[in-house]
Parts: structure tokens; C-alpha cells; sequence
């Protein structure tokens, strides 16, 4: 593999600052396509940070941010929605619209994609059913538990058949089963041609993994 | 154009249903008095115009003018611009008249020993200058011919009150723009709100791909639906107020007079189009605002 040549995502002497305090120091980084990425790191780390940067969450302070050969600084802001396309993010807080049905939470992402009403029900259907949220469909987000609802997020990241997968704590309120079954559909994604970068603080997730791990500690990488 | 985008229009309107019920009555309202102001002028002009298509000035003549002298004037009246006719009436053919109009109280005038009526001229004006300006004009330049005794035009009034129709159109006019400015306020405040009720939606339907158009767009169709439905509104209120007018005047005697009908269908089409409009930038105000972040 020749490393420049098939970084999807690079990240050159990244800084994030709050005020006076370092969320990111100097972060230098290159994430291969269709790589399979652990972001671990106690809480606080800024592993959120780093996520909120590459979709353009928040500004950086300092650095460059290359993904798929875009600088992020050159993205004006009527150009973002096209680079979050190639996303599928999965937040930490969920971010589902609490008005909506879990189905138009879901087929939302595809109707800013502009596709055919009759499509987008196929679609819907299909990845609600993988999760395993096919009868809550009707449901209200706030009327689901944390697990049913990481479930949604999940569903939305991934319904868009992203080319990059951001998952920021995608089975951290998870029941073991469930997990594992989130987990084998980010594994299949991955094994569908995706780039996927994964978020945990969780041990047990990351010691099972075969992909590349990194280590985020106090904003700085450490290994 | 796709059909959740109307879902959401709907829903947004159904979920303030408060504050759109308010917006659409203030709409009505407006455009139910801007358009009976338009109403008003509407017919006021044209009976303007058909009194003025009767516009003719009287020119008597001094006793002491003979036939050369009226050969001269009807030549020199006739040559003034605007003009199109200059008809002698001698002072015979003015009291033939005046017996026939009198009827039966035409015996009134057998007794008199000499005819008391001086020789006239008729002057009617081309199409042109069937206006009031034109006519003082004329008057004021026949009046400095000579053998002139004065002229008189019976329409003078109609300077009179086209004049007060014309403070009325000020008063309408900056009514209206006031009106106009108003309803764009509360339109354009009423999306505000929707939008601030819709906050946290937007900022996560931005985060997941969507464009400034797509978050947009159900927001202009609830702004000129309001805006088509209160123009709607208040052109049937129109509608109804002028039947009611209109029945009472034909009950009266003015009927002839006043014959008063309602606005044409482009003008009716028109307000609809406009009330469309002003929910339209009521939307584009709010959300140039609210999209800059
Ligand atoms: N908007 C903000 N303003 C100020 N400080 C912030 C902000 N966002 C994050 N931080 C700080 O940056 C640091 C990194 O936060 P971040 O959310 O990236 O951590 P994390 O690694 O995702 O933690 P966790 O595992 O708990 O999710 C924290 O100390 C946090 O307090
Ligand atoms: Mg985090």
C-alpha cells in the first residue's frame, strides 16, 4: 500500500482550542481508504473533537484537514452539505429529531439526497430491519430507549451508503447482543468498500477488533 | 417538486396552528382593505371618465357681435388645439330648446316680449383633451377672444371632486403601503418563530447532509400559501361586502347613476399574486437572517 497516495482522510499538526484549553494538540494523522480505525482514549481525550472537526462540527484552530483530497478550510459553507454526504455519522448524543417517526428520522438523510419517494421506503425498511427497529417505525425518538435509539442513529448513518463512516460511541448504550450485531453491521459496511473510524472508550470493543487502533490521551496522540 | 416538502409546510402550520391563524387573519384583513381602497378608486375613475366624455363648454356671445364677427370667432375657436367642434346656437334655436326641455311649463315663456337668451357657441373637445386641465385652458383662451361675453362649463365640479379623489388615492396609497409593510413584518416575524421552534431540527437535518434549499423550501411554500390563502380570504370578504353595497344602491334610486362593479379578474389575480409575494419575502427576510449563521 503506498500511504499518501490512498490516505482518505489526513490530518497535518491539528490543533483545537476552547478558550485557553488544548482539546487537540498538534494531531498529525492518516486514515487509509476502506481502513477499519479505533479512536480509543479515556473520556475527555477529545476523540468527539476530532469527529466534530472532520465533518466540519467545529472549526479547527490550527492545522490542515485534507478528506478525499478536499481541504476543509476551502469548503464554504453553501459546499458542506456535499461533503457530509460522503458521511454517515453516528453521535454520541444521537442527534435524532425528537418530532419526527424513527422512519422519517431515517429516510430524512435520503431526501435531502433527493431520491424517489418509492426508493427511499425500500431503503428505510431494509437497514430498520437490520438494526432490528422494523416495528418501531411509527415510534417517537424520546419514546425509545437509549439502546433503541443508538439503534436509529445507527440506521441514519448508515442508510445513505456513505463512503466514510464516523461512529462516535456507536454500542455505548448498547446491551452485549446488540452491540455485537451494530458491530457486524459496521463490519459489513467496512467489508462493502466504507471507511470506518470508530470512537470507544470501551476496552472490550477495541481488544476484539482486527483494525488499526490509535491512542488519544489529554488531546495528543500516543500511539 | 416533492411532495414532503408540502408535508412539512402542513405540518409546520398545522403545529403553530395559533400564530398562522393569526397571520392569515391579519393577511385578509390587509388585503381586504388595500383592495376595497382600490375598490373605490376603481369605479370613482370611471365615473370620471364617463362624465367627462360629456365635457363641453358654452361660449355666449355680447349682443353686440354680428354675423362677421361670429364667422371669425367659430373660425378662430375651431382652429384652437384641442378643439374638435364649435357649433353655433342663436338665440332662437336656444329658446326652441329651452320650450321643448320645459314642456309643459313652456307656456311660462309666451310671455315674454323679446328673447332673453344671447347667441352661444357649443364647443366640444377631441378625446384627448376631455380632461379638466384641458378645459380651463380652452375656457381661459376662448374668454380672451373678442365679443365674449363667458364660458361656461357645467362640469366644473368635477375639478372640485377630483380633487378630493385624488386626497382620498394619497391617503389610500400610503394606507396601503403602511398595510403592506405591516403584513410583511408579521409574515416574515411568523417564520421567525416557526424557525425557532424548528432549531434543533434544522442545525441535525444540516449535520446530515442537507442543503440551505432543502431546509428552505417548505418554509417559502407555508409563506405564500399564507399569503395565496389570506389574499383568497380577503378578496372573498371583498366580494361579499361589495354584493351587499351593491344591492342597496340598486334598491335606491342612484342606480343609474353609480353603476359600480367589482375588480376585474387580472386585478383580482393580481392581489392573490401580490399577497403571495409578500409572504414570500416575508420568508426570504427571516431566513437571510436565520441561515447566515
Ligand atoms: N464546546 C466546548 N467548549 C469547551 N470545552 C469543550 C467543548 N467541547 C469539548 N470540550 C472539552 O474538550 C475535551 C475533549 O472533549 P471530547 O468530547 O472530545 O472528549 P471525548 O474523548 O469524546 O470524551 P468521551 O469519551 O467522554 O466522549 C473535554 O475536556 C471537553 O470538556
Ligand atoms: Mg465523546
Amino acid at each position: 500500500m503506498k500511504p499518501h497516495e490512498d490516505a482518505l482522510i489526513r490530518l497535518f499538526h491539528v490543533y483545537k482550542r476552547y478558550g485557553a484549553y488544548n482539546a487537540l494538540f498538534d494531531i498529525s494523522l492518516d486514515i487509509f481508504r476502506n481502513e477499519f480505525l479505533f479512536l480509543a482514549g479515556p473520556s475527555g481525550a477529545g476523540k468527539s473533537t476530532l469527529l466534530k472537526l472532520l465533518y466540519l462540527g467545529e472549526a479547527l484552530s490550527e492545522g490542515q484537514i485534507l478528506i478525499d483530497r478536499v481541504n476543509l478550510a476551502r469548503v464554504s459553507r453553501r459546499r458542506t452539505p456535499e461533503l457530509r454526504r460522503k458521511l454517515g455519522i453516528i453521535f454520541q448524543d444521537f442527534k435524532l429529531i425528537p418530532t419526527k417517526t424513527v422512519y422519517e428520522n431515517v429516510a430524512l438523510v435520503l431526501e435531502t439526497r433527493g431520491m424517489s419517494r418509492k426508493f427511499i421506503q425500500k431503503k428505510v425498511n431494509s437497514v430498520l430491519r437490520t438494526v432490528g427497529m422494523e416495528d418501531r417505525q411509527k415510534s417517537f425518538p424520546p419514546g425509545l430507549s437509549g439502546g433503541e435509539q443508538q439503534k436509529v442513529a445507527v440506521a441514519r448513518a448508515v442508510v445513505g451508503e456513505p463512503k466514510i463512516i464516523l461512529a462516535d460511541e456507536p454500542t455505548g448504550s448498547l446491551d452485549a447482543d446488540s452491540a455485537e450485531a451494530i458491530f457486524n453491521l459496521l463490519i459489513n459496511i467496512h467489508a462493502r468498500g466504507a471507511t470506518v473510524l470508530v470512537a470507544t472508550h470501551a476496552k472490550e470493543l477495541i481488544s476484539n477488533a482486527k483494525g488499526r487502533v490509535i491512542q488519544l490521551k489529554e488531546g495528543k496522540l500516543i500511539a | 417538486m416533492k411532495l414532503f416538502f408540502f408535508k412539512r409546510a402542513i405540518q409546520d402550520i398545522l403545529n403553530n396552528r395559533f400564530l398562522n391563524t393569526v397571520t392569515l387573519i391579519t393577511i385578509s384583513l390587509s388585503v381586504l382593505i388595500v383592495s376595497s381602497f382600490a375598490l373605490f378608486f376603481n369605479n370613482t375613475n370611471e365615473l370620471l371618465d364617463t362624465w367627462k366624455k360629456g365635457i363641453r363648454a358654452l361660449v355666449y356671445l355680447n349682443p353686440d357681435a354680428d354675423d362677421a364677427n361670429r364667422l371669425d370667432l367659430k373660425y378662430n375657436i375651431q382652429n384652437l388645439e384641442g378643439v374638435s367642434e364649435a357649433r353655433f346656437i342663436s338665440r332662437k334655436e336656444a329658446l326652441a330648446q329651452m320650450k321643448v326641455q320645459m314642456g309643459r311649463q313652456a307656456s311660462l315663456l309666451e310671455g315674454l316680449e323679446s328673447n332673453p337668451l344671447p347667441d352661444a357657441f357649443e364647443v366640444r373637445l377631441k378625446p384627448e383633451s376631455q380632461t379638466i386641465a384641458e378645459i380651463e385652458r380652452l375656457s381661459k383662451a376662448i374668454e380672451a377672444l373678442p365679443h365674449i361675453d363667458k364660458v361656461e362649463y357645467g362640469q366644473q365640479w368635477i375639478g372640485k371632486f377630483t380633487s378630493i379623489i385624488n386626497v382620498f388615492k394619497f391617503v389610500g396609497s400610503a394606507m396601503g403601503g403602511l398595510f403592506l409593510v405591516a403584513t410583511l413584518f408579521i409574515v416574515a416575524n411568523t417564520v421567525r418563530l416557526v424557525l425557532y421552534s424548528r432549531q434543533e431540527e434544522i442545525a441535525i437535518m444540516r449535520l446530515v447532509g442537507a442543503t440551505d434549499r432543502f431546509i428552505k423550501t417548505p418554509f417559502y411554500i407555508q409563506g405564500m400559501a399564507l399569503g395565496g390563502l389570506g389574499g383568497i380570504i380577503g378578496m372573498a370578504g371583498l366580494y361579499i361586502a361589495f354584493h351587499f353595497i351593491s344591492e342597496k344602491f340598486h334598491n335606491s334610486l342612484s342606480a343609474e347613476l353609480l353603476d359600480i362593479h367589482f375588480l376585474s379578474l387580472e386585478m383580482i389575480a393580481g392581489f392573490v399574486a401580490g399577497s403571495m409575494l409578500i409572504g414570500w419575502i416575508g420568508c426570504y427576510v427571516s431566513l437571510k437572517q436565520f441561515l447566515k449563521a
